[in-house]
């Protein structure tokens, strides 16, 4: 016991190494400027998603009546809403499609990303910096200004209101992205490694396979979930493109499907926003360091 | 490319030429190149300059269209509503920039202090950020309800006001909720990106700041800042671009209504050209934000840029 009191004061000072000084502060005054700012923070960034689970789960009665239940909580929680969606409307369908297009337009672009990457970032050709700097530039395009010429051809090539138009469109910024993210990982592997693989005969794509890759799977992770999570965000031109009900995607379809003029069925409203949401929400906690290293990383450049 | 395979002088065997051909870096750059320039030229450059062209065309879905040379700018220029989404953009994309800026450094400085569950709290803090905002707005959408918003009524339970507050109704009121939401959304990028800027600054410099008596705002305005400077740059650059060309959230949110008071240049575009049909007008109002956009990217780029080298840092 003794001992333990005597240590602490010591070892204290030690683990004051973040924010220069921090350890001088005393608890009060970090209850006001850190933990108090912190759980408004907090509270704002996540009230939503608390107020789209109670809502889905809360009998019609309870939606709209405020005097006789608390909004905040919910007395007989119902799947009534959830079973709505899944089974009496196209929402099932929607999700197989976002899941088709999000996997087919990330799995392109990570494979024409990774080649671009190591031309521009290894191969060192003849005006590879200006390529570089103008993938960086296309990152900037925005879609809001692509989707009308976008909706012309898309639509000259027969391919309007099928999961191809979105499929073929959507690497119009996953690519960019994804280039842009791998050559930044790919300098970050000593180049030694590839001159002894080019010392032992091995062929350029024999490097890229059998050296880089293995090496730069961490980032082809970090780029495979972000561009995941584009597409699957993605709404535009999945709206622009797409017409027919069985093709939608899941933002478009709750949105356009779900919400009709006369009565809007917020329990299943909220149902089908907040099940759109998990998939790219279950990956997400699954990889979180991936994933803030690739946002950060796409920055830090 | 390939003048660099040719001008090898005595090539003995196509078979050797071939080999050499294999090791030139020009001809493997191209060709690895090859399928990301492909995409990028036929859905990215090509609509691009597709869409500057049908800015002079007055085509419309169903019809192709002639040139009309500047009609379409000419119309914009005399159309009031035009230049009030003009004005809602810059507004929008200044007021709510400004908030993700501040609040998201004000948050990025939060998690930078010693704290149990950091590395929880920072994966939650991004939530908002990674859910698709389409549906992060609906939930917004009810939120702001004109009879059943939970902020109306926490208002009046609290006893601060009378009435249930007109969220997307009033002109104002809509233009504020909207900027909140995207604010919303906005901040975890700022925090987190701002926060691995702050992760790299040595502690070392504010130990010694400390020890020769600077205040906590003294060693925030000369040393955090500074030094975050360049990474505040390209998020800012980032953010004002998104802002900037939002369409999301205000379509599900107001679709910019009431009486265009949150149209953006951009929903005005989508409005114009695909449920009104008028290709040629949205693609030029969509070209009209170019030079836009240009600007903000110089502006919030190199202004931002020029005090890095002012300080002797690296190009």
């Amino acid at each position: 016991m003794s001992a333990s009191t005597q240590t602490a004061p010591v070892r204290e000072p030690l683990v004051g190494d973040e924010g220069g000084m921090g350890y001088l502060e005393r608890l009060p005054r970090r209850l006001v400027t850190v933990y108090l700012p912190l759980l408004v923070f907090l509270f704002v960034l996540l009230f939503p998603f608390y107020w789209m689970a109670i809502t889905s789960i809360k009998p019609n009665a309870q939606l709209t009546d405020y005097h006789n239940y608390s909004p905040f909580w919910v007395v007989d929680p119902t799947l009534d809403h959830i079973r709505y969606l899944l089974f009496e409307t196209s929402y099932p369908g929607w999700l197989v499609n976002t899941m088709v297009v999000a996997v087919a337009a990330t799995f392109v672009s990570l494979v024409t990303s990774v080649f671009a990457a190591y031309a521009i970032e290894r191969l060192r050709f003849t005006g590879s910096r200006f390529v570089g700097l103008a993938i960086f530039l296309a990152y900037l395009v925005p879609p809001s200004i692509l989707f009308i010429p976008l909706a012309l051809m898309v639509f000259n090539f027969g391919i309007y209101d099928s999961k191809l138009a979105l499929i073929f469109t959507y690497p119009t910024f996953l690519v960019p992205f994804c280039t842009w993210l791998l050559m930044g990982y790919f300098r970050s592997i000593p180049y030694e490694l590839e001159e002894c693989a080019l010392i032992d005969g091995a062929s350029r794509w024999q490097i890229l396979v059998k050296v880089l890759l293995p090496l730069s799977v961490p980032g082809l992770i970090s780029a495979g979930i972000f561009a995941f999570t584009l597409s699957w965000n993605e709404f535009i031109y999945a709206l622009t493109f797409i017409a027919s009900s069985e093709n939608k995607t899941v933002p478009v379809g709750v949105l356009t499907e779900l919400v009709r003029s006369d009565v809007y069925e917020w329990g299943s409203l909220m149902a089908g926003a907040l099940i759109g949401s998990l998939p790219v929400v279950i990956l997400y906690s699954f990889f979180v360091e991936h994933y803030v290293s690739s946002m950060t990383g796409a920055v830090k450049e | 490319m390939s003048v660099s395979a040719d001008s090898i002088p005595a090539a003995p065997s196509s078979r050797w030429s071939l080999s050499r051909l294999a090791h030139d870096h020009n001809v493997l750059g191209l060709l690895f190149l090859l399928p990301a320039a492909a995409f990028l030229l036929v859905f990215l450059t090509y609509p691009l300059g597709l869409g500057v062209w049908l800015g002079f065309t007055d085509t419309r879905i169903g019809r192709s269209g002639v040139f009309i040379g500047l009609e379409n700018y000419q119309l914009l220029w005399e159309d009031h509503i035009f230049w009030l989404s003009v004005f809602n953009t810059i507004l929008y994309t200044t007021v709510a920039s400004a908030l993700k800026f501040g609040l998201g450094l004000w948050l990025a400085l939060l998690l930078n202090e010693r704290l149990p569950f950091k590395a929880f709290f920072r994966a939650i803090v991004l939530l908002p950020w990674v859910v698709p905002t389409v549906l992060s707005a609906i939930a917004f959408w009810w939120i702001y309800d004109a009879q059943f918003s939970i902020i109306s009524w926490a208002l009046i339970e609290i006893g601060l006001i009378d009435s249930n507050i007109n969220f997307l109704g009033d002109a104002t009121n809509a233009r504020a909720s909207v900027i909140a939401a995207n604010v919303w959304r906005g901040i975890p990028f700022v925090a987190i990106s701002l926060l691995a800027g702050l992760q790299t600054i040595p502690p070392s410099l504010h130990e010694a700041a400390t020890l020769d008596g600077a205040s906590s705002w003294q060693r925030f305005r000369h040393i955090t800042l500074p030094m975050l400077t360049p990474i505040i740059a390209v998020v800012m650059t980032f953010s004002v671009l998104f802002t900037f060309t939002d369409f999301q959230l205000i379509y599900v949110l107001t679709r910019g209504g009431p009486l265009n008071a949150t149209h953006l240049m951009a929903t005005l575009s989508f409005q114009r050209a695909i449920p009104g049909g008028q290709l040629g007008e949205g693609a030029a109002i969509a070209v009209a934000m170019i030079p836009f956009l240009l600007a903000a990217i110089l502006f919030s780029y190199f202004g931002l840029q020029r005090r890095r080298w002012q300080q002797g840092g690296a190009d």
